[in-house]
């Protein structure tokens, strides 16, 4: 993944030089590697009984999280923003689960292939309509998260539905070494196909592209419209990816989206060193703002301390990455 | 972009009332479709189910709408700034719960002072954090949303025993209908409502707001103290926030730490149906007000039509696309 945010690179003068460049660019992204590998620790010495199961429980309810905020990424870095991924997740979630419900495991790689491409029509549908209206992202998606959630509720009134055995033994369990979960193994594979696919075509370029400016790739000929409606595409596949893990994992889903997803998403976007004019940053830095997040809660409660306090530290921790990034901005441009 | 290659517009005919002028009516006039969407949804209300459409009719609309109200003059607000803010729905729902556990010890005068306080604290910090460190607006009012939501529930947890339920001069203000049509609310509304519309249109002050949002480097250097005006604007917010939530508490006779949430997106959506900008600089509170109206007179509509939850969803979203892409269209090309 490391390599996927790292193109670009001018014409390289030694193998050393274009490391550096990799780690430089990805400062923020390693530097984010090494705390969560230190809060780790922490949360061993805190809680001795950490171990396997702790980190199979924190893989598999990140997944969702992280794919989540994989779509909310791309969005960002061309331009744009989704308010309405919670809603998308729940969508494909209960699509998923009320049409694998008591069907045979076959028909479930049937389900899966079309709630993925569910997933790129939703997202296709937010892209279009912001190109075709020309109102701001914010609100069309603000807008169509009513409209998706309202869609969930119309497929499955209480939470309910089932999912095949292998989407459920796909996420549950470890792979070889008990300390990898299978979880963590299925979403690094995943985003680093889909992510990388994207990145080196055409339309990796044009996300970026649009993303920094969407009047300078206009008029060099990015097809700047199709190019939007394909970034909300891509976040729509993600979506459902994330719908689906949400089915898996708990081998139900629920009609309602929770409200803290998509706030997560963007909490993640920002945290994992993306801009959010876009233009910039990649999918690992949000990925694992996830888990650094996600165990954050863990941690506050091993410490005993009331897990709303989790809550207002997320919150705290948002502004504080922000305004950091913003003071690095200054100095940067004052130079 | 699209403008930069579109043929120019044909010029309007002399005489008929072309495109060209209804989109100048529109834009020069928007309350003008607004209310008439407003009076043509209402004319719904009455056909769809006779006899709906009485005065009682009218004082339930307004009573539910002006929690709705208060909330999209924050949106509508901020949003002249190029803003938003997200944090109405935890501030509205931590100031009436904070009163409702207040009420059977230290007493209502007490709360609302706290609640007001602590409200106006969150405001303090959202506006620092946008006007001085220019956070963007989203992310700053999204984390202050989380802070003021967690600190609520720990506080529900000290709480816990000692709750003591929404005190009855809110039930009253909030759920109370004069003559059976009359609101109480109003009491409340329409000062706050005097105070938004004759401040935006008179005092410097307001004038700042849409300056920011039109322009703002221009605004700077005509001596704009941005970060000033943008942090008495978030403490202002966050305070007209707290009496929806003293209201909304009142009306529905619940304290919850997440009674409001599900008005944010509404409160948006008010603002932009009203026609303000969410880019900046463009809008009002009084095409606002017409906004929450039409939202809640759809909502209420839709529920008497027999509709399903999940269809008024699907609505619902469908008609604030719809409404935002009517005002881009006649906005945007001119």
């Amino acid at each position: 993944m490391t390599a996927a945010t790292a193109s670009f690179e001018e014409p390289r003068t030694s193998r050393v030089d274009a490391v550096v460049g990799v780690l430089r660019r990805n400062a923020w992204a390693l530097g984010l590697v090494v705390f969560f590998g230190l809060m780790l620790v922490f949360t061993r010495i805190i809680q001795p009984t950490y171990g396997v199961s702790g980190v199979q429980g924190l893989a598999i309810g990140v997944l969702p999280l992280a794919f989540a905020a994989a779509a909310q990424t791309v969005i960002v870095i061309s331009g744009g923003i989704d308010l309405s991924i919670g809603s998308m997740m729940a969508l494909t979630s209960v699509v998923a689960a009320t049409s694998m419900k008591g069907q045979s495991e076959e028909f479930g790689v049937l389900v899966v292939a079309l709630t993925l491409l569910l997933g790129i029509g939703l997202g296709a549908i937010n892209g279009g309509l912001i190109v075709l209206t020309r109102v701001p992202d914010i609100i069309v998606t603000l807008a169509m998260s009513f409209v998706w959630a309202g869609a969930a509720l119309l497929v499955l009134n209480v939470p309910g539905g089932g999912a095949a055995l292998w989407l459920t033994d796909l996420v549950l369990g470890s792979l070889g070494n008990e300390w990898i979960p299978k979880a963590a193994v299925l979403l690094a594979s995943l985003v680093a196909i889909i992510w990388l696919t994207v990145r080196h075509s055409r339309l990796g370029l044009w996300f970026y592209a649009i993303g920094s400016s969407h009047l300078a790739a206009f008029r060099s000929g990015v097809p700047v419209n199709r190019a939007k409606l394909f970034s909300y595409a891509v976040g729509g596949l993600f979506a459902a990816l994330a719908g689906l893990s949400l089915t898996a994992s708990t081998g139900n889903a629920s009609p309602i989206p929770a409200p803290e997803h998509t706030l997560f998403s963007v909490a993640a976007v920002v945290l994992g060193g993306v801009s959010l004019a876009g233009g910039r940053g990649g999918l690992f830095g949000p990925i694992v703002a996830v888990f650094i997040l996600s165990l954050l809660r863990t941690d506050l409660t091993f410490l005993k301390l009331n897990p709303s306090l989790a809550t207002v530290a997320q919150g705290v921790i948002l502004v504080a990455v922000v305004m950091f990034g913003t003071l690095v901005q200054f100095r940067r441009s004052r130079r | 972009m699209t403008e930069a290659v579109a043929a120019p517009a044909p010029k309007p005919r002399a005489g008929t009332l072309s495109r060209t002028g209804i989109r100048a009516l529109v834009r020069d006039r928007p309350m003008i479709p607004l209310v008439l969407l407003l009076l043509f949804l209402v004319l719904a209300s009455e056909l769809a189910r006779p006899g709906t459409v009485d005065p009682g009719w009218a004082g339930i609309i307004l009573r539910t709408a002006v929690p709705l109200a208060i909330l999209a003059g924050c949106q509508t607000l901020t949003m002249l700034t190029g803003g938003i803010d997200l944090s109405v729905g935890a501030v509205a729902s931590m100031s009436g719960f904070v009163v409702a556990t207040l009420v059977g010890g230290p007493g209502l005068g007490f709360g609302i002072v706290i609640a007001l306080i602590v409200a106006g604290l969150a405001g303090l910090a959202t506006g620092i954090g946008v006007g001085v460190f220019r956070v963007h607006p989203l992310i700053m009012t999204l984390a202050m949303s989380l802070v003021v939501f967690g600190l609520a529930n720990v506080w529900q947890l000290q709480m816990v025993q000692t709750g003591s339920g929404v005190p009855d001069e809110f039930r009253g203000l909030g759920a109370g209908l004069l003559l059976r049509i009359i609101p109480h609310s109003l009491l409340v509304f329409i000062p706050i409502l005097l105070m938004i519309m004759l401040g935006l249109r008179r005092t410097g002050y307001g004038q700042m707001l849409y300056a920011i949002g039109d322009n703002p480097v221009a605004a700077r250097l005509s001596g704009a103290k941005s970060w000033q005006i943008l942090v008495v604007l978030y403490v202002l917010s966050a305070l007209l926030a707290a009496v929806a939530g003293f209201l909304l508490s009142g009306a529905s006779n619940v304290a919850s730490v997440t009674l409001a949430n599900s008005l944010v997106l509404p409160s948006v959506a008010a603002a932009v149906i009203g026609g303000t900008s969410i880019l900046g600089g463009r809008g009002g509170y009084g095409g606002t007000i017409v906004g929450a109206l039409i939202l809640t007179v759809v909502a209420s509509l839709l529920t008497s039509l027999g509709f399903k939850e999940a269809d008024r969803l699907i609505l619902f979203g469908s008609i604030i696309v719809l409404v935002a892409a009517a005002y881009t269209r006649v906005t945007s090309d001119s």
